[in-house]
């Protein structure tokens, strides 16, 4: 009773401001781990910008990239592939554990809204890495290659650069959702490693980290782009090499905001069957 | 529930070794063979824990190899919109893309848990494992042993198997041998690395993800041809961390094409001197690194 009580009254907007410092702090510490990662982001962004300009200088200007964008794009992706945790990870390890051990049912006693309380420190934790990892790997990529940053007068190179962080904090809620209702499938399987790999090499072609969206043949191409991991990455990189401006910036920002909306409301339904599960083989 | 009865499977297994191996010390006992023989009980077990669960053990071996398949849909993207790839056509590069799959899957399956250390050292389950009868190496290496994990072969072996068919390649002897002894090198030199990358983490128990730039990065760097790359990376897998040695030089002398960036034509056949030498750097690696441990203290 007094549980619904404290529920419907909510808590304050300050307790997740205050997870959400927590995430960030807490992946600030990993420091060995944060390097590693700058590492391997590092060289696998210097194998992908390579085959890139191998494929550009064949074929110019294939779907409308210039080399300059394209190899831009290779390393867009490594900057966001930890940020975005297009791999999976971050919270969902976490909340994997809690389900498999039965913690989450303490979690669940707790007067917070679950789906809040993973959201703000996984995005505590993606400011952590777009701070790290976004930047380094992306400045020595900017080293070797020619890098396409955003461009055409302080009004236009400001606005893309906003758009851009707007459409990253968009794309971080977006692969939050998708994660978070894997991990969910964990109330009902017991263990939701499997559905994470799967979900990993998915996101991993079909948010055009390893080759842009616009180069699959046109179905593949029109199927890919209706999908929400598109909004993780091929958007994000889309708008920071000016791609998407006027209308087009617009729309591509509500696409990220409308499966952003989508995933989390299935996420909030999918989470009550599951509490009702916990119940039901706790009582 | 299956991970916790290998768990247990694990202590008898090992309680079983130390009968049948005479004379041990904690850690590291004895010799080659008591390794084999604890790599063998202990992934056994972890394999019929496996196979306890038969319609998920399927469906995941399965899945992983149908789901590695959308890697190759990269590669196949790119050639959709070239003949060539920094000259080399399709089946080509199908070559390279399916050696370097096989060799990395094979490598992943039998040394890939090894990557786990750090995670044991921080949780301090690897004084466990020191604990027991048997080496340490044999006994992390076949720590969740996963079948599984040869989806990845047997993705990459079809593609290997359908670019030896489409190339237009003159069969000699030397070339036919070449294939499996380009495949049981190459694995050895991964399989060096993995235990490289685990020996590492004695020092930096966080920097897991730091080998990942050569294991998997180096499989991506492998499925494409070393042409496409700039000369200092290409002499940098040769002469320093050598990785060209699994599948880039060997398949030059299987594609009949001169090496790359004036590079000499011996070390087409230098695979089988580099994996030893690997196998080696490893050895003394993972030992130093086994020295240094001095657990929690706590």
């Amino acid at each position: 009773m007094a549980d619904t009580e404290i529920r419907s009254g909510g808590p304050p907007v300050s307790l997740y401001a205050a997870v959400a410092a927590g995430g960030f702090r807490r992946y600030a510490t990993y420091r060995a781990a944060t390097a590693a990662g700058v590492v391997a982001n590092t060289a696998f962004g210097f194998v992908i910008a390579w085959t890139y300009v191998a494929l550009w200088r064949a074929r110019p200007h294939l779907a409308g990239y210039d080399l300059g964008s394209a190899v831009t794009f290779a390393w867009i992706g490594q900057a966001l592939v930890a940020t975005v945790a297009l791999w999976g990870g971050g919270f969902q390890y976490d909340l994997d554990d809690r389900i498999r051990t039965g913690d989450v049912a303490v979690d669940l006693a707790r007067p917070v809204d679950q789906q809040a309380w993973w959201l703000a420190s996984d995005v505590g934790r993606a400011g952590f890495e777009v701070l790290i990892r976004g930047t380094v790997p992306m400045l020595i990529g900017a080293l070797c290659f020619p890098l396409r940053f955003p461009s055409g007068g302080a009004a236009a190179a400001a606005l893309a650069w906003a758009a851009t962080a707007v459409s990253v904090l968009l794309a971080v809620v977006v692969s939050f959702g998708v994660r978070y209702m894997v991990a969910l499938i964990g109330f009902w399987s017991g263990a939701s490693s499997g559905p994470r790999q799967l979900m990993a090499v998915i996101g991993m072609v079909l948010s055009g980290l390893v080759v842009p969206l616009p180069l699959f043949p046109p179905a593949l191409a029109a199927l890919a782009q209706a999908l929400p991991w598109s909004c993780v990455l091929q958007i994000p990189a889309d708008v920071f090499l000016q791609r998407d401006t006027g209308a087009g910036l617009a729309r591509a920002l509500g696409e990220q905001l409308a499966w952003a909306v989508v995933l989390l409301a299935c996420g909030r339904l999918v989470q009550r069957r599951a509490a009702r599960r916990v119940v039901l083989q706790g009582g | 529930m299956a991970e916790r009865s290998a768990e247990r499977t694990t202590e008898r297994t090992v309680g079983g070794i130390a009968e049948r191996a005479s004379g041990w010390s904690p850690g590291r006992a004895g010799s080659v063979g008591t390794g084999l023989l604890a790599y063998r009980l202990v992934a056994g077990a972890w394999l019929r824990s496996a196979l306890a669960y038969r319609w998920q053990f399927w469906l995941e071996l399965t899945g992983n190899a149908l789901i590695t398949f959308l890697d190759f849909a990269v590669l196949a993207v790119m050639y959709a919109h070239v003949r060539h790839l920094g000259g080399f056509s399709l089946a080509e590069a199908g070559f390279l893309y399916g050696t370097s799959g096989v060799c990395l899957g094979l490598a992943d399956t039998l040394m890939g848990s090894t990557e786990r250390l750090g995670d044991r050292i921080r949780d301090g389950s690897l004084d466990v494992v020191l604990l027991r009868p048997a080496p340490a190496l044999a006994q992390l290496a076949a720590d969740r042993f996963a079948l599984r994990r040869l989806g990845r072969v047997v993705q990459g072996g079809a593609v290997l198997g359908w670019s030896l068919a489409a190339l237009p390649v003159q069969w000699t002897w030397g070339r036919a041998v070449m294939v499996p002894l380009l495949l049981v090198c190459g694995t050895a030199i991964f399989c060096a690395v993995f235990v490289v990358g685990a020996a590492f983490q004695f020092w930096a128990p966080g920097g897991a993800e730091a080998q990942n730039a050569l294991t998997y990065g180096g499989g991506t760097l492998l499925q494409f041809p070393p042409t496409v790359f700039g000369r200092e990376l290409v002499r940098g897998v040769v002469y320093g961390v050598p990785l060209a040695f699994v599948n880039w030089l060997p398949a030059m002398y299987v594609l009949g094409r001169p090496l790359p960036f004036g590079l000499p034509p011996v070390l087409r056949f230098g695979a089988p001197v580099a994996a030893v030498v690997c196998a080696a750097v490893a050895g003394a690696a993972w030992r130093a690194g086994l020295r240094s441990y001095r657990s929690t203290g706590s």
